[in-house]
């Protein structure tokens, strides 16, 4: 990706989509993304794919975020899928899921043969600390970009702090499993999201 | 302990790993009481603990987290064979847990592509959208709050909170903050 895009990437409109240029783009994108992606692998997707790259949309990203967490195998593989197939189809998506786990997959083995060494060493597990704080800080910035895209959401805003509060509590304080909380309060969420898509319906019709 | 040292052991990991992978929700760890009891209580192809530690190595290696599965098969591997079968055993889990899931994904999302009008889709979208937002703050907060004893790591937080102010308001290259709290870390300095 040329560097001026990605400068000059914060002024311009979502409508203004950059496209991977092949499935050998697809696959460095997504070996650069995996190799960057130390236990928030989807912090750095937004990063990458929204911010810089500009090959999403926030409102797409969420959308895609959210379908990957839903279908079942891992995330990160469906992610990676979608992204490709959407672009080059089969060859893409193949790609993509390559490069998501060819390097990663070498690095943790090559780790596997070392670790068994130093990994008890202070100096490394302090490193390790360290790069956890990195991360959280990472993840909270993605989620302060993608607020943004809830002021266009038909939601509203008011619904959408609701939810989010209330999804916080249940999966951060109560610990519920998550795969719960998406069902029962984004199956509340779906079904306000569809009422509020009928009104609006309505409402464009009647006028 | 006896480790994969036949091609049928290979494929039944392969299997194994196929028959779970559709189970595999969120980043596949939800999987893993699966696997311990599968190769280390059944099968006694890996120890307790090279079980543990291939968990926590690929969760501080960079990458999905699903890649577990591929160290797993390879310890398993390795145990029984040396070096090849180590490697074909990894590569053979880790097919396992990715071929199915992965047929299913694109034939989901190809057909929501095109149905992408349908308001109970689009309804979908914008419904979820908030739930990922308090996932990733959730997160946070996970992460965050595993350190808690604040005389000794209000350091950690710092950092935390510096490394989110600059990478929500700037384009700083992660690799450079990440390599920060690594050195700062490595040193006992937070």
């Amino acid at each position: 990706m040329a560097a001026s895009s990605e400068n000059t990437a914060a002024a311009q409109p979502d409508s203004d989509l950059q496209h991977p240029r092949s499935p050998g783009d697809l696959f460095w994108s997504f070996s650069a993304l995996a190799l960057q992606g130390f236990g928030g692998v989807f912090a750095v997707a937004q990063r990458e794919m929204v911010d810089r790259k500009r090959w999403v949309t926030r409102e797409q990203f969420l959308g895609d975020f959210a379908a990957a967490q839903i279908l079942p195998g891992p995330n990160m593989v469906n992610f990676a899928l979608m992204m490709g197939d959407r672009t080059f189809g089969l060859r893409g998506a193949f790609a993509a899921l390559a490069g998501m786990l060819f390097f990663p997959g070498i690095l943790v083995l090559a780790l596997a043969i070392l670790f068994s060494n130093i990994g008890s060493l202070p100096e490394v597990q302090g490193a390790l600390r360290g790069m956890g704080a990195v991360v959280a800080g990472l993840i909270a910035s993605s989620a302060a970009r993608l607020i943004g895209a809830l002021k266009e959401s038909v939601m509203g805003l008011l619904p959408c702090v609701l939810f989010i509060i209330a999804a916080f509590i249940a999966v951060g304080l109560l610990h519920v499993p998550m795969v719960w909380v998406l069902f029962v309060v984004g199956g509340m969420a779906w079904f306000w999201a569809w009422r509020q898509l009928g009104a609006v319906r309505v409402q464009r019709t009647g006028a | 302990m006896s480790g994969i040292s036949t091609l049928s052991d290979v494929l039944a990991i392969f299997l194994h790993s196929a028959s779970l992978s559709l189970m595999a929700v969120g980043g596949g760890i939800t999987l893993l009481p699966e696997f311990h009891r599968f190769l280390v209580a059944e099968k006694l192809w890996i120890s307790d603990l090279q079980f543990t530690s291939a968990v926590a190595l690929a969760q501080s290696s960079p990458g999905p987290n699903i890649l577990f599965v591929s160290l797993l098969g390879w310890n398993a591997g390795f145990n029984g064979g040396g070096y090849a079968y180590a490697l074909l055993s990894g590569i053979a889990a880790m097919l396992g847990i990715i071929v199915p899931s992965t047929t299913l994904t694109l034939l989901i999302t190809r057909w929501a592509h095109r149905n992408q009008e349908m308001r109970l889709l689009r309804a979908f979208k914008q419904g979820m959208a908030p739930l990922v937002i308090a996932l990733l703050f959730a997160t946070v907060w996970v992460l965050v709050s595993a350190n808690d004893v604040p005389a000794r790591d209000w350091k950690l937080w710092a950092l935390s909170a510096v490394s989110f102010v600059v990478l929500w308001r700037t384009k700083f290259h992660l690799l450079w903050l990440l390599g920060t709290g690594a050195v700062l870390g490595g040193f006992g300095l937070v």
